[in-house]
């Protein structure tokens, strides 16, 4: 199954910080077993534009969708066997612990 | 009347085949079809059919088997004839369900792990805490859905929504239909007998009493024969059946709310007691189920309150209070101290857990300070704090507070009580 991985920013994390995961390490070990297929880091929310077309109108503004605390920090595409896998990559990244991760399904499993 | 000694004995065998077969039959269903709804139609049916030909036809040699028979045949008369655009799939399925049954009976260790990965499957987390409960009511205890809803005091449609989105969640989410293997086992099993222990715990049938008990103790039995070894199941198993002993002492003829030291002791379940008692004895870890199992069988093995253990009890809850805190277990300590070592250390150690006002409103504080203040000999305090203690109750255990009181001192003028009770304490 497809599996897209937001991954958050938290106003609570982990305050324990004993060892911490390695990014770089966690992107090699996905990649290297073939679960992640494609992943990056987003520019800060005040990069982002909202567009929305209504009754033939383009819509810009600035700024996310939603202004919330927490926020898309990044993302990765998982190829996992199922929701058990996903989490397993999910909670050994360090933003599991920084912030907040979530998994989502793609609604077409064999996409 | 042979004939309708015939149709009792068919009916109490659907029913005793039904408690051993129904969630193998499911399990297996939905490993070979991956349809949850199927399978739980399917095995429905079988037990249908049972009531329907068993009284007239006779109880067949392997009940279990027949049923499995039944609900796998049905299963595939619905896909063979299931829409043509899902051939592939369907074909799959006929072809591991005729398999399962060319290849013989399925092997014991087959059966085993069908019902684990049912079990685990409806306790996964990633499913909201009373999605799980429910899921695992219906589909491995196999209960109507009526019944869940009664119990769990929510309407039939919201129950139904709630398993089917359970259900479609599994699917979408990609919940796997398998038991963890190694560190995710541990991981896992506690949050397996959390949603047994809300079975346990959560439902109450008309009666007030647990609805969901049988279910509870049948599938922790299941849990403990299947992973063996793992002390926290034999614990749970344990505390399940000590508590269960005492379903039937638990009221009075009129229904009121027994507390312990009034219950007749000889209708306690004995063979409950000793089953729950062996599983203590292989429950050797200080987990929270086994330590809470450890104070039962106090309770258990002892005549009455005064030749109760207390000491025991009194260290049994310094301990859960270490390893699982609250102020339930802060209250139910000062309790256990209050026996074993005089009402003044209860009270001390209850105004301890009130620290901070974490048992306010909690009624049964009252009632706990009540009962010490009583054993220290001030009735006419103790009878008004059981007072105070009844106005938070409904039903049972309001008459149940206020029979302490009247015990203690006569009720103050009638004005001051409902009629009713101040009648009774004078008749």
């Amino acid at each position: 199954m497809k599996y897209l991985m937001f991954v958050c920013s938290d106003t609570e994390p982990d305050t324990d910080r004993s060892d911490w995961p390695d990014v770089e390490a966690w992107v090699a070990e996905n990649d290297t077993r073939g679960r992640r297929l494609a992943g990056d880091i987003l520019a800060d929310t005040s990069a982002a534009t909202t567009v929305r077309v209504r009754n033939g109108e383009l819509l810009v503004s600035d700024g996310p969708f939603t202004e919330t605390k927490e926020v898309i920090v990044g993302f990765d595409l998982l190829e996992c066997a199922d929701l058990d896998e996903a989490i397993e990559v999910a909670r050994t990244h360090p933003m599991a612990r920084e912030g907040r991760i979530e998994l989502r399904p793609f609604l077409n499993p064999d996409a | 009347m042979p004939d309708r000694r015939a149709a009792a004995t068919a009916t109490e065998a659907v029913a005793t085949a039904a408690a051993g077969s129904y969630a193998r039959i499911v399990a297996t269903l939905i490993r070979v079809t991956g349809d949850w709804t199927l399978a739980e139609d399917c095995a429905q049916e079988a037990l249908t059919l049972a009531w329907q030909r068993w009284p007239a036809e006779g109880v067949p040699a392997n009940p279990g088997g027949w049923l499995m028979t039944v609900a796998r045949n049905r299963a595939l008369d619905v896909l063979r004839r299931a829409a043509v655009e899902q051939r592939k799939l369907r074909e799959l399925a006929v072809l591991a369900l005729t398999g399962a049954g060319d290849d013989g009976p399925p092997t014991e260790g087959d059966i085993v792990d069908d019902r684990l990965r049912l079990v685990f499957t409806c306790c996964h987390p990633a499913l909201a805490l009373e999605a799980r409960v429910a899921l695992t009511l219906r589909t491995v205890c196999g209960v109507p859905t009526a019944d869940i809803a009664r119990a769990l005091l929510v309407s039939e449609s919201t129950m139904t929504r709630r398993l089917t989105r359970a259900k479609t969640r599994i699917a979408t989410a990609g919940i796997p239909y398998r038991v963890p293997t190694g560190p995710a086992l541990t991981e896992r099993l506690p949050g397996v007998l959390a949603v047994l222990y809300l079975l346990f715990t959560r439902g109450y049938d008309a009666d007030g009493e647990p609805a969901f008990a049988d279910e509870a103790i049948r599938l922790a039995r299941l849990l403990d024969r299947l992973l063996p070894g793992r002390s926290e199941i034999a614990g749970l198993l344990a505390l399940f059946l000590l508590q269960h002993s005492r379903r039937d002492a638990r009221r009075d003829a009129d229904g009121r709310l027994l507390t312990l030291d009034r219950q007749d002791r000889s209708r306690w379940d004995r063979a409950a007691v000793a089953e729950g008692l062996a599983a203590l004895a292989r429950a050797t870890g200080d987990g929270p189920y086994a330590l809470q199992a450890r104070i039962a069988a106090c309770h258990a093995t002892a005549v009455s309150v005064a030749a109760t253990d207390w000491v025991a009890v009194a260290r049994g809850f310094d301990r859960l209070a270490e390893v699982q805190p609250s102020p339930v277990v802060a209250l139910n300590r000062a309790v256990a101290h209050g026996y074993a070592y005089g009402p003044a250390v209860g009270l001390h150690l209850l105004g301890v857990a009130r620290g901070g006002g974490a048992l306010d409103g909690y009624p049964l504080a009252v009632a706990v300070e009540a009962d010490l203040v009583a054993r220290q000999g001030d009735r006419r305090r103790a009878a008004a704090l059981f007072r105070q203690a009844a106005e938070a109750h409904t039903g049972a255990e309001r008459r149940a507070l206020l029979d302490r009181a009247d015990d203690l001192a006569p009720p103050p003028p009638p004005d001051a009580v409902p009629g009713e009770e101040w009648s009774s304490a004078l008749g």
